[in-house]
């Protein structure tokens, strides 16, 4: 049995995911390669073959590879796919964009944001936005699987000496061109990685109220700040701190959720939070039922004073 | 330009679906259901292209059984030229529904096909990749943002941490984001007019001839709930419980 992680990396650092998806993995006891593609991974895959769950690391460069486009990924890995009884990503952004392409090449299923593994190849995963889970069975010749690693104990970082190999890389499929980004920087923690998460409804009331309320707790307890689709959609955060169904699942420590009503789709992006705190006026609001502590309170008087006390 | 727009009916999103008793399916008997929100993005944006005249025919096909007219009705009224029902009596999986829309992609030729990035039921979000895939064409995912020059679509994708832009050729296949557009709001007089428009069917298997799959469901669950809480009366209780009780140091 052999099993294939995709890595997502940023050229001198493996994503957290990673370690997780490794994890993941194991639960097939065969053995695991690393792939990792990218312009320049030389680096990167040199720490990655420190990991000792795994037994190589499958190196690919190339220029054209500096933007991972999809349909050059997708390629990838259909390359290697053969080789692979099993296949698995973190379910980020960055695998749901070409796995389905490569799931649709290969002919077989893709089953995203996998919670439990069992054997035989059988799965749990949530559909309608996590109110159910699905329990199912795949039959197919490759297990093509993305990973809700929330749920997943990081791998060990080291005492492995994994074998690095280089393998050719296919020439650009030039479908598409990338022309420019734009990652919004931040000295605060990623949203994905942060202990603490603090996010903020559209009872803020402002973009000026979204920072001025928040921000100093957010700071003073080294949080990241997240957001709720309203709040976004009304233009008091930026898009990328959304969390929820179609923003980022998050499972920190502590998740503070201020003023948000507890919608499917934001409980979804936050319900494997080991302790969630919420703070509404509204004393029937849905969020409450996802709390392991509920303050009924004015969040505009209930933040600072948080932040009073924490000080003193 | 011609463009197709896929369209799924799903359940509305504010409700919460259960398991049937016996945990064989999800029960959604007598739940309010309607078209797909990013598929509602996806056929708005549409639209706009054929108001900047940009597009000149825009064709909305769903899959399913003949409870799907409603939403390509929903379609039609937006502004839809054309609506298509494909006729399947097993609901598909995501493969199935791509390999399908890649035969009615072959018969139409749309220079342009449009979806959402999601659909609200399965949660899995592959269709249009996987569409792109068995076509070898371009695709953009995750779509904020579509501008045509020259031929050429320009598109802002949302990915981790902010924003890209890619450039290709059509035919494409590009999946919108709820960010793309706000969806307009469709009028009593449309819908009654879009229930006298004819809906063009087509059997699933004239399209693809193999749209099963290997999963098998076996079992819907209720998801492990979290304890139950407690309510705190005051801030300083808030932080005392976290601290004593779960062992957080604020
Ligand atoms: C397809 C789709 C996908 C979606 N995806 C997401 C997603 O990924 N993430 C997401 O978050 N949402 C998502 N949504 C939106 C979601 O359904 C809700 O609309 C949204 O989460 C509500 O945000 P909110 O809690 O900020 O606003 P509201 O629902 O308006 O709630 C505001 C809350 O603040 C409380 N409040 C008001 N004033 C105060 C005060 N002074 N002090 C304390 N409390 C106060 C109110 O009691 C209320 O509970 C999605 C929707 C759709 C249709």
């Amino acid at each position: 049995m052999k099993i294939l992680v995709i890595a997502e990396h940023n050229e001198s650092e493996l994503n957290e995911s990673v370690f997780k998806v490794i994890s993941a993995a194991k639960s097939w006891n065969g053995e695991v390669d690393l792939l990792v593609m990218g312009k320049n991974t030389v680096h990167v895959a040199q720490k990655a073959s420190k990991i000792k769950d795994i037994k190589s690391v499958i190196r690919l460069d190339g220029i054209h590879l500096e933007h991972l486009l999809a349909e050059d990924a997708a390629k990838i890995v259909e390359m290697l796919s053969n080789n692979y009884q099993v296949i698995l990503a973190a379910h980020s952004w960055f695998s749901r964009n070409f796995l389905p392409r490569v799931a649709a090449v290969l002919n077989v299923s893709l089953i995203t944001d996998v919670l439990k593994i069992e054997n035989n190849n059988v799965y749990t995963r949530p559909i309608y936005a996590g109110n159910v889970h699905a329990k199912i069975q795949s039959k197919d010749p490759i297990q093509l699987l993305t990973i809700h690693t929330s749920l997943f104990e990081a791998c060990a970082r080291d005492g492995g000496n994994a074998e690095i190999i280089k393998k050719d890389t296919p020439p650009a499929m030039n479908l598409t061109s990338w022309k420019s980004e734009k990652i919004n920087k931040s000295d605060r923690p990623a949203l994905i990685d942060a202990k603490i998460v603090i996010s903020g409804g559209r009872s803020l009331g402002s973009e000026e109220n979204f920072d001025k309320v928040l921000s100093p707790l957010v700071d003073e307890l080294g949080a990241a700040l997240g957001a709720t689709r309203a709040a976004v959609d009304a233009g008091y955060a930026p898009n990328e701190i959304q969390v929820g169904q179609t923003g980022v699942v998050v499972s920190p420590e502590l998740y503070m959720a201020v003023g948000v009503s507890g919608a499917n789709q934001h409980i979804y992006g936050m319900k494997d939070s080991r302790v969630v705190v919420a703070i509404n006026n509204d004393p029937d609001a849905t969020i409450f039922q996802f709390a392991d502590y509920g303050l009924v309170a004015d969040l505009f008087d209930a933040i600072p004073e948080i932040n009073k006390l924490i000080k003193e | 330009m011609k463009i197709l727009v896929a369209i799924k009916r799903v359940q509305d999103y504010n409700v919460k679906v259960r398991p049937k008793s016996d945990g064989s399916d999800v029960d959604i008997d007598g739940i309010k259901m309607g078209i797909n929100p990013f598929d509602e993005n996806a056929l708005e944006e549409a639209l706009r292209l054929r108001e900047q005249e940009l597009a000149t025919e825009i064709t909305v096909v769903s899959i399913g059984d003949s409870k799907n007219e409603d939403v390509l009705r929903h379609g039609l009224a937006m502004g839809a030229n054309r609506a298509i029902l494909i006729e399947s009596e097993e609901s598909l999986q995501p493969l199935g529904v791509a390999k399908v829309l890649k035969g009615l992609v072959e018969k139409e030729k749309p220079d342009l096909i449009l979806l959402g990035k999601l659909a609200l039921d399965s949660d899995a979000g592959q269709t249009g990749q996987m569409l792109a895939g068995l076509l070898n064409y371009p695709q953009g995912t995750f779509v904020s943002k579509i501008e045509i020059d020259n031929n050429k679509l320009i598109v802002t994708r949302e990915i981790d941490g902010g924003t890209n832009i890619l450039e290709m050729d059509m035919p494409a296949v590009l999946t919108a984001d709820l960010r793309l557009n706000e969806p307009r709001f469709v009028k009593l007089p449309n819908l009654m007019m879009a229930r006298k428009k004819t809906i063009e069917k087509i059997k699933a298997s004239a399209l693809a001839s193999d749209t099963s799959t290997k999963l098998e469901l076996l079992e819907v669950l209720v998801p492990p709930s979290r304890k139950a809480g407690i309510k705190v009366s005051s801030v300083k209780e808030l932080l005392e419980k976290l601290k004593d009780n779960e062992g957080i140091q604020l």
